[in-house]
């Protein structure tokens, strides 16, 4: 029993170290802000810096937590993005207060998503490994094509859809929302840091939570034995299911973030590609599969370092990719993770003989 | 064990945060030194301390680094020829390019750094989107930019964004009058690319616009940006339904498939392209044979016999050896633009970028401008430019003028 409690006072011990990190970190930041010791790059990567801590943490939730490599979450980003943005374009003209009409925009974001994550979800999860990524990589790009094929206005007669070009949407006057490829502009810049980072804890409050409740350890249990944890009763789509739709619902919430952060949205192979949800899965992976802060972390590192890295200018891309490969044998490698292992063990030697414990 | 992980990982979020402080602390001070004086050591001028600060920005990395590199070299002639020539009013100019890699986001980053080293004038971005983009956190600013390609109808939405190059829908619009005023077909074939902006951009334009010149548009097929190797069943489709002329509003790098596939198929109409089809002369291993009989509508011609554009492209070929394509032009145009605007203002370098922005604005209202992109270019209030288009056609494998 004393071993239970020990552990959970560990996990709590954990899960206050992450919030604290952030919020140190936005207090950093705003002081540094409000001193005028932040120059306008910087300022304007803190709101991409949430977004992308943001989808990594939703990520690790599917990779880490739940054990499915999956390679769509640009594109739950998508539909976060241009679900919101839609709606706050149509609620633009109203008299709605904006910091209203922003907090439903991340409402619709995330229940869209989490919409398609559910729906995805249901014929997917049946697939396992390599299976499951490939069928969510077709998803990511099928939501982008499918994004970049969609028309949508709005007129006096109500909503007008089509696939095939504005021309086709017959509207009486009324005003086009979704142009095809030339997407949304003129979406609200409702997003700022403050926001980011309060969503970003809700969301680290959530998957901490959902990890040490009875939920995430069933989760959990189905990732490491599904045979086990089916014949004691667990119900494995049901709970891979539930992960996959929260981490799907919290991909949506980044992609309001980042629609409402640019005025112009439009799906690129640069932003929703795969690219883009390999960018997310690199994040995870360097932060540690499962380890949820270490995701945050290395979101903000390989975020911050190919702007820190423009003054190289034509080797930035070089760079930047030599050091993502150092980066990856220093956290991953097996000879790499000895050594530090052994630097670790004689600082912690160090530590036991002044009275301190280790580990 | 654990737990010094994650000192050591909350060390390093707190180390990269401080090293994003300490980096900008010190490129803010610079941005105000730079705007005091200039002392920094990438000055080149000794004589005058104080010089114009022309920052420019597209992909020079990815899928988009042709025309991002285009528009950076383009400028970069006009911003020597102008130094050699003792500069702006007297002052010489700075010119600092960054990389957006044709994304939104990271756009606004490149705009961002660029005013961290003390940008005063944006020639830029390349692409439509980070130009959308970078102009609604521009006008904040009231930095003036003028993008020399960014040609949706939104680049220039707001107050502070002009262009150089045509808008889209002018560019359809403009395209499906001409075939209609010089009868060349009135069964016509479009093939676009729907997942680009500018592509779709010219093609609804052109479409509302045939049917105003009699036009019949016998069929209308897309590709997207995963798929622009193989174009034979949209060609196939366009030759069954009888087309005259087919409409190719993309660049030349995709038109060059489509003319070689059309070729082997024995699709022979009209092909009709705008000013993105431009440069297809000058691709490697393309056989120019093919592409004769092409029609473009076009501002720029590399091979134009007239003294501004000779000298245009002997000098970029000296510095990057390679024949300009029209996106290189239209960033030299930008250039000589700001410094046309700024000298009739009579500006100097030590106004703030809202001053030097306002000053540039009102000029653009009045200015007209002779350059080798179009000669007695105007804007009007939405900051579009007004120019007539060329049409070419390519015989013997040089560009001859249509009419």
């Amino acid at each position: 029993m004393d071993k239970v409690i020990a552990e959970k006072k560990k996990i709590t011990r954990s899960n206050l170290i992450t919030f604290a990190m952030v919020i140190i970190a936005y207090i950093v930041v705003e002081i540094m802000i409000n001193t005028g010791n932040v120059s306008s790059l910087f300022k304007g990567l803190l709101v991409p810096l949430c977004i992308y801590s943001i989808l990594a943490v939703s990520l690790n939730l599917v990779v880490g937590i739940s054990g499915e490599l999956s390679l769509g979450h640009a594109g739950f980003m998508c539909i976060g993005a241009f679900a919101s943005s839609t709606w706050s374009m149509i609620m633009k003209s109203t008299s709605m207060p904006e910091g209203l009409r922003f907090f439903i925009a991340i409402v619709i974001g995330a229940v869209t998503a989490a919409f398609f994550g559910f729906l995805i979800g249901i014929p997917v999860l049946r697939l396992k490994g390599d299976y499951l990524a490939i069928v969510t990589l077709a998803f990511g790009e099928i939501i982008k094509n499918l994004v970049n094929a969609l028309y949508f206005g709005i007129d006096a007669n109500g909503p007008h859809f089509s696939l095939e070009d504005s021309m086709h949407l017959n509207m009486d006057g009324g005003t086009i929302i979704i142009k095809g490829a030339q997407g949304i502009t003129g979406t609200p810049k409702n997003s700022n840091f403050t926001i980011g980072v309060v969503l970003l804890l809700i969301v680290l409050f959530i998957v901490l939570n959902l990890i040490n409740s009875r939920t995430g350890r069933a989760v959990m249990a189905i990732r490491d034995n599904r045979i086990a944890a089916e014949s004691v009763g667990l119900n494995a789509t049901k709970f891979k299911l539930l992960a996959f739709t929260i981490s799907a619902a919290i991909a949506g919430v980044g992609g309001v973030l980042y629609a409402h952060n640019l005025s112009s949205l439009q799906a690129l192979p640069k932003n929703f590609g795969y690219n883009q949800s390999i960018m997310i899965l690199v994040f995870v992976v360097m932060g540690g599969i499962g380890n949820i802060r270490g995701s945050v972390v290395a979101a903000v590192v390989l975020t911050v370092l190919p702007e820190l890295l423009r003054g190289l200018s034509d080797y930035r891309m070089l760079i930047y990719a030599v050091v993502l490969i150092l980066m990856m044998l220093c956290t991953s490698a097996p000879s790499w993770i000895q050594y530090r292992e052994r630097i670790m063990m004689s600082l912690g030697k160090n530590k036991k003989v002044n009275g301190k414990e280790s580990n | 064990m654990k737990k010094i992980l994650s000192v050591l990982l909350a060390g390093t979020m707190a180390a990269t945060l401080a090293a994003c402080g300490s980096s900008s602390t010190g490129s803010t001070s610079a941005a105000t030194t730079a705007a005091a004086g200039e002392t920094s050591a990438n000055s080149g001028s000794a004589s005058s301390d104080l010089t114009w600060k022309i920052g420019s920005q597209g992909p020079l990395t990815g899928g988009a680094a042709l025309y991002g590199e285009a528009v950076v070299n383009g400028a970069k002639v006009a911003v020597d020829e102008i130094n050699e020539a003792g500069g702006i009013n007297g002052y010489k100019i700075e010119f600092k390019t960054a990389d957006d890699e044709h994304d939104q986001e990271k756009a606004v980053n490149a705009y961002n750094s660029l005013k961290d080293w003390g940008m005063q004038v944006l020639v830029g971005p390349t692409t439509s989107s980070p130009t959308m983009a970078v102009a609604s956190e521009a006008v904040n600013d009231n930095m003036f930019m003028i993008t020399p390609s960014g040609s949706a109808v939104d680049c220039t939405a707001t107050a502070n964004a002009y262009r150089v190059c045509f808008s889209d829908p002018a560019q359809g619009t403009k395209s499906a009058q001409y075939i209609g005023q010089h009868k060349l077909a009135t069964k016509v074939a479009v093939l676009y690319d729907s997942s680009d902006v500018y592509s779709s951009g010219i093609y609804e334009a052109f479409a509302k616009e045939a049917a105003n010149q009699g036009i019949e548009i016998v069929d209308t097929e897309q590709f997207t940006a995963d798929s622009k190797t193989d174009f034979s069943t949209q060609l196939q489709k366009m030759q069954a339904a009888g087309a005259e002329l087919a409409f190719l509003p993309f660049y030349y790098t995709e038109a060059a498939l489509v003319l070689t596939q059309a070729n082997t198929m024995g699709f022979k109409p009209i092909f009709f392209g705008v000013d993105g089809m431009d440069g297809i002369l000058g691709l490697d291993n393309f056989d120019t044979s093919l592409a004769e009989g092409l029609m473009l509508l076009t501002p720029f011609a590399a091979d134009a016999t007239d003294d501004a554009t000779v000298n245009f492209v002997t000098r970029y070929k000296d510095a990057f050896g390679s024949t300009p394509i029209q996106f290189a032009a239209d960033a030299y145009d930008a250039v000589y633009i700001v410094k046309k605007a700024a000298e009739a203002a009579n500006l100097t370098p030590d106004k703030s970028v809202d001053e030097i922005g306002t000053a540039l604005e009102e000029q653009l209202k009045t200015l007209s401008y002779d350059g080798i992109t179009g000669a007695g270019m105007t804007w009007n209030e939405g900051g579009d430019v007004d120019k007539e288009p060329k049409a070419v056609v390519i015989k013997d494998g040089a560009y001859v003028s249509a009419e």
